[in-house]
Order: C-alpha cells, then structure tokens, then sequence
C-alpha cells in the first residue's frame, strides 16, 4: 500500500519532458518533489505563475509571491506572471498538458466530486470547476477509501458535483485506474496490494485484464 | 490629466450603501488595504461585494464582515473565516459562489463590452442551474454574464497620475481585470511615481481604465500561509 508520498512518486512517472502542469492542494502538490531526472516541466498555478519554483528559504518569504494554496513560492528562472483570465485560458484553451486534483469522490464514467459536502460549511470551488471542465488530462489523486473505509471510486457520486465525464485516470493507495467507457480499469496494483484487495475497495464497476502488474516506486 | 486624490478617505468618496463593489486580490495578496479600512470608518452597509476571497476574520474583507456592512459576497473560494461562516450560516450573508475562472472572465468582460459568454466551467454541477446550455464543437457551454461594479478598487505596485498601473509578483491576480470594470475604479499604489518612470512597454493597467490614484501607506501585507524550506 502506497502512502500520499508513494501515490505523488507513481503520479510524477507519467510526467513527459516539455509539459504545463497545474498541481492542486494536498497529495498533487509532492509531484513537484519527484520529478524524474532528464526531464523539465513547468508547474503553473492558477492564481498567475507558470514556472512556479519551490518554498522560499525561512526569511525570504514574499507577501506578493503565493501559489493558489496562498503559500508562500519562488519563481524559477524563466517563470511569467500573469492576471487569472490570463491563467485560466492557459487552462480553458487546453493549454496545459496535465492537471492533478485531489477528489473526495470519483464515479465510474469519471464524473469528480470534490469540493463541498451538504451540511458543512461551504468553501467554494476556486478553480477546480474550470479545470475539470477543460483539461483532457487529469489525474486524480486519493486514498481509495475515506476515513470510515467506505469505497471513493464509485457508480456514481453522491456528493454535489464538480464536473461530469472528465477524470481519465485515478492514482490512489492502492492501485493506478484507467476510466474507461465500461468502467475503472485496473492499470497497477500497489505493492503488497493483491487484485481481490483493489476489488473489495472499488464501488464502481471494476475492469480487471490479465496479469495486474505491480507498481514500480 | 490628474487622477490623484489625496488618500483612501477622499478616494472612496461616492461609495453608499447597497452599491456593488469589486476588489482586487487572491487571498490576502494584493488586496487593497487602505480603502478596506477607510470603507471600515465609513460605516457604508448593505454592500455587495465581489472579490475571489472574503479575506480572514482579522484582516482584508473580515474587516468588513465583522462589521456587518456586507450584504452579499460573490466569491470562487472563501475559507479561512470563522466570521463569513458564521453570518453564511445564519442567512445574515448572502453568497454567489463562482467558479475563479468564471469570475475572471466575468469582470473581464464587463469592462470590454461583452454582455455574456460561454464556458464549460460548471456544466452538469449545481452552478448550472438556470443557465443556457448551448454546444460547441460537441461539448456543453454554460451562458456567463458579465460583471461590473459602481466602484472597483484594485491594489498595484506603482503607478502614475494619468493612472497607469504595474503590479508585482502574483499580487496581479484579479486586478487589472476588475480595474476595467468599475464605473469608478480606484487604484491604491505603494508607490507613485512620475509620468514617464513607468516604460510603456511594461505597463499592466493602461491608465484609461483608472478614475482615481493615490499611494496608500502602512502596509501590512499579511502572509496567510508562510511556508518555507529549511536553508541547506
């Protein structure tokens, strides 16, 4: 079973040399610190930088440089600064090749639940709806289960929806998922993870073909 | 030409109760601080108020919330206050929750003259409700309208007295494109300089879009999240 530093390394192996990534708040934001050798990406952030770079150092801080988590960042050399229409038309004009978002749900023909919960108070989407709505790369990364062990990759979301028919591939504690038209395809198991573990967790509709493979870390 | 007014006090004159404003900022970032605190001794009620966040209980917006002068928040995100959840709650606060690039894209085309658009953003979830519906290229578009506002009040780095503007780091955020759609818009610089410091070639705001200018003082510039690395 991976932990959230586990689910970030598998997601950074599908990082490609060249690529716009925009990475959410919580597990998508540790891609950063793995990004295999050889290869150059730039992480944007929906708030107006592309070439976001890491923390500062303790005493550089900056008040007028934050990521859209309004942590405190650095630009790397030959990062841009930018207004948010001009953000989200890099990621509405599908300009950006890959985009990470966590989710609280994901249903088997990839519709994404991920920003509010009837009777708690209401935060917002931000920028998550916009995502969704245009990437045609998206990962979703999350634990399997929710915290009382009930499956998150369902038939279909319970919770008010954030997009519908837009997640392509699910990387969670337990395995890597394709969503496909018949369902979540199983892609990888997790080490240690055996395929009847992946199906007691998995609500949706569970393709499994041949040999699963163990995930490489 | 000569936008200078003499500070926040003088620059929010006009603004009354139920009118709309837009301001600037992400997060506490870039936020107009001083026509905050003057909007604050004012005791104007009844605002709407669009702005991406609603600020912290202490600081930005809250400022305002805590003294009930806000009647309606149109906002993408607005966690991190205690006061905003509070007064949400209760019904005492209305709230428009919209997609942040909706938003953008909103305020944007309000100060270009375009009534409304279409954007993917939010098709099939419950922002959908009531809107047209309409495909493009085989894949569903929600009708946006347009946002503006009796006053905007954008925050910027420098700025000159025909109202040109430059903003720095990611404090730019949403304020050059509220600037454009204020009837008033009001820029607080930290620093005003000259005309002709600023090189054309650089300026963010073109100065047509500004009514009023002043340079704003103590700036605080609070840190939501200071996140930093250890020094290797």
């Amino acid at each position: 079973m991976l932990d959230k530093i586990g689910i970030a390394k598998r997601i950074a192996q599908e990082l490609q040399d060249g690529w716009y990534v925009n990475l959410g708040i919580g597990i998508p934001t540790l891609i950063a610190n793995y990004i295999p050798k050889g290869i150059s990406v730039e992480f944007q952030s929906e708030n107006g930088i592309l070439g976001m770079g890491p923390f500062p150092f303790e005493g550089e801080e900056d008040a007028d440089m934050i990521n859209a988590g309004k942590q405190t960042i650095t630009a790397m050399p030959g990062a841009s600064i930018f207004d948010s229409a001009t953000s989200f038309a890099m990621i509405r004009g599908q300009h950006i090749q890959l985009t990470v978002l966590g989710a609280m749900e994901v249903s088997d023909n990839g519709d994404i639940a991920n920003w509010k919960i009837p009777g708690r108070m209401v935060k917002g989407m931000g920028g998550a709806m916009d995502l969704v709505a245009s990437a045609d790369n998206i990962i979703v990364a999350m634990m399997h289960t929710n915290k009382k062990g009930k499956s998150k990759l369902l038939k279909s979301c319970t919770l008010p929806l954030t997009g519908v028919q837009c997640i392509k591939k699910v990387v969670t504690n337990l395995a890597v998922l394709d969503i496909t038209p018949d369902g979540f395809k199983l892609i990888e198991r997790a080490p240690g993870v055996t395929v009847e573990d992946i199906k007691n967790a998995t609500e949706g509709r569970l393709i499994i073909e041949g040999d699963i493979p163990e995930m490489k870390i | 030409m000569n936008k200078i007014v003499s500070g926040a006090q003088e620059a929010i004159r006009g603004i009354e109760s139920g009118m709309t404003l837009m301001l600037g900022g992400f997060g506490l970032c870039g936020i107009p601080e001083n026509c905050i605190s003057a909007l604050v001794e004012s005791g104007v009620t009844e605002l709407t108020c669009i702005s991406n966040n609603a600020g912290v209980d202490d600081f930005g917006l809250g400022l305002l919330l805590q003294k009930r002068q806000i009647k309606k928040m149109i906002s993408s995100y607005v966690g991190e206050n205690d006061e905003f959840e509070r007064q949400m709650l209760s019904g005492e606060l209305e709230v428009d929750l919209i997609p942040q690039g909706s938003l953008a894209a909103r305020c944007q085309a309000g100060g270009s003259g375009i009534p409304a658009f279409y954007t993917p953003a939010g098709f099939g979830t419950e922002v959908a409700e009531g809107k047209e519906v309409r495909y493009f290229n085989g894949k569903p578009h929600l009708l946006e309208h347009a946002l503006t506002a009796d006053f905007a009040i954008v925050k910027a780095w420098k700025g000159d007295r025909y109202g040109n503007l430059l903003f720095k780091g990611t404090a730019r955020n949403f304020n050059p494109l509220m600037a454009m759609a204020g009837t008033i818009t009001i820029a607080e610089v930290e620093e005003l300089v000259e005309p002709g410091e600023l090189d054309p070639n650089t300026i963010h705001t073109p100065g047509i879009f500004i009514q009023r200018i002043f340079q704003g003082k103590d700036y605080e510039k609070r840190i939501e999240q200071k996140t930093v690395r250890p020094k290797a």
